[in-house]
């Protein structure tokens, strides 16, 4: 199991985490990240670590 | 290390007959530190083409994209990067934290869920491009009457323009953007589009539509001035890049023909082609190291955005088109907060686009042998002049 934790401070809204990571990442309505589900595991763990990598903001973190 | 005359390589390092990206740059991530490249303009910059190292040039603090730092690279003898003083919005030449509020105001309108409702009216755009060029005859310049008419109509819908004045809209905007363009024709365009968005704006202030520029104009966080800025922006910037990414993919799914249903194949092809590859010019306003090389307070850098997507210790045999790897990763739309918003509407326009011209087009095929076609050989971004195609 993964730990999520975003800076949303950080977050431009490029979505890249929506795209690579749809079941653990999603948008508020301004655009910005929000954590659908902050403890992945499995595929889900190994798509937000995806996203933590193509981030442009670094603004993702996943522990464990 | 020093670095003398004699290292100085050309800025843009294409050619006829070579292949893109230029096989130099292969050379140059081999090379310990950075490479120094000539401007046209005089002058020298800093060439990155390392995947890690391009992504830590766009992330750095200390390394700005505001044109009036001094050492700004000017590529051009003429042109250089207009700043926000120059043109209130200006947003891709400002940095954290004046960047932010644009980047700011514009996100919910380029959200995954907004641009997914676009795709119908993606498709009508498509389609309605599809059919004028069908009615011409049997054969058409790929370029002029599909790549550049698409973006064109897809901003113009998203900008809120009415359809009356789409034929106009798009008319212009040609002109900005075609290279054969003379500076009068592309500055009496220019002024024409302008004058056309600030009547625009001032009539959504009044009577607000569901689209962007109504929205922006709603906001209040931006001035009419900045709204018009922001519009330009937004239109140059996705137009000749998406067009060049239209016909460089439909030249490479005419050879690959298996790959033109896969859904892996417009993130391959944004690596493979890498158009953008020398946008992101960027100045040191400290003193920094990049891959063990230190460059200097006032010193250009350019991240080589094709170089870093094929640099073959992040995508293995680079070079090779194969929608099979994974592209994910690739800084075809830059990196940082300087990311190209407008990337998920580029994927959209690019799937609907093959999809469409495939589906109904089936024996669509490149009318000249492929050693005669056109390239971007000396423009900033790499593409085709012209695509003569016939069916």
């Amino acid at each position: 199991m993964a730990q999520i934790s975003v800076d949303t401070g950080k977050c431009i809204g490029s979505a890249q985490c929506v795209l690579a990571a749809p079941e653990v990442f999603d948008q508020d309505d301004d655009g910005f990240v929000t954590v659908l589900d902050a403890s992945p595991s499995g595929e889900a763990a190994a798509s937000a670590r995806t996203a933590q990598g193509i981030c442009p903001a670094q603004a993702i973190s996943v522990q464990g | 290390m020093t670095t003398t005359d004699a290292d100085l390589v050309p800025f843009l390092l294409r050619r006829p007959g070579a292949s893109f990206p230029p096989p130099e740059y292969a050379g140059f991530r081999d090379r310990p530190g950075l490479v120094k490249a000539a401007l046209p303009s005089g002058g020298t910059v800093w060439l990155v083409t390392r995947h890690e190292e391009v992504r830590a040039v766009l992330t750095d603090p200390r390394i700005s994209s505001n044109p009036t730092h001094e050492g700004f690279p000017r590529p051009s003898r003429t042109v250089g990067a207009p700043s926000a003083d120059d043109v209130p919005g200006w947003f891709v030449s400002l940095d954290p934290p004046d960047h932010n509020k644009y980047r700011k105001a514009l996100i919910p309108e380029f959200t995954v869920r907004r641009i997914r409702s676009l795709r119908p009216a993606v498709e009508e755009i498509v389609d309605r491009t599809i059919d004028q060029m069908l009615v011409k005859g049997n054969t058409a310049d790929l370029v002029e009457d599909f790549s550049l008419s698409v973006p064109s109509l897809v901003i113009s819908s998203l900008l809120g323009v009415p359809k009356i004045d789409r034929d106009f809209f798009e008319e212009k905007t040609k002109v900005l953007v075609t290279l054969t363009s003379t500076d009068e024709e592309r500055d009496k365009a220019s002024e024409h589009l302008l004058r056309y968005i600030n009547r625009l704006i001032a009539i959504k202030a009044k009577r607000p539509g569901d689209d962007l520029i109504s929205k922006l104009v709603q906001g209040e966080i931006l001035t009419q001035q900045e709204v018009s800025g922001i519009s330009m922006l937004l239109l140059i910037a996705g137009h000749e890049t998406t067009a060049n990414n239209i016909s460089l993919g439909v030249v490479t799914l005419l050879q690959e023909k298996q790959w033109i249903d896969d859904e892996r194949t417009v993130e391959e092809l944004l690596r493979y082609h890498s158009v953008a590859d020398v946008v992101a010019l960027r100045v040191a306003i400290e003193d920094v190291e990049i891959g063990g090389q230190l460059v200097r307070k006032g010193e250009g850098i350019v991240p080589l955005v094709a170089g870093a997507n094929h640099d073959p210790s992040m995508f293995e045999r680079p070079h090779q088109f194969d929608p099979a790897r994974s592209a994910t990763g690739h800084v075809a739309f830059g990196y940082g907060v300087h990311q190209c918003l407008g990337q998920n509407l580029v994927r959209l326009e690019m799937d609907v686009a093959y999809h469409k011209l495939f589906q109904r087009i089936p024996t669509l095929e490149v009318a000249v042998p492929l050693e005669e076609l056109q390239f971007k050989y000396d423009g900033v971004l790499f593409g085709l002049h012209a695509l003569p195609v016939r069916w």
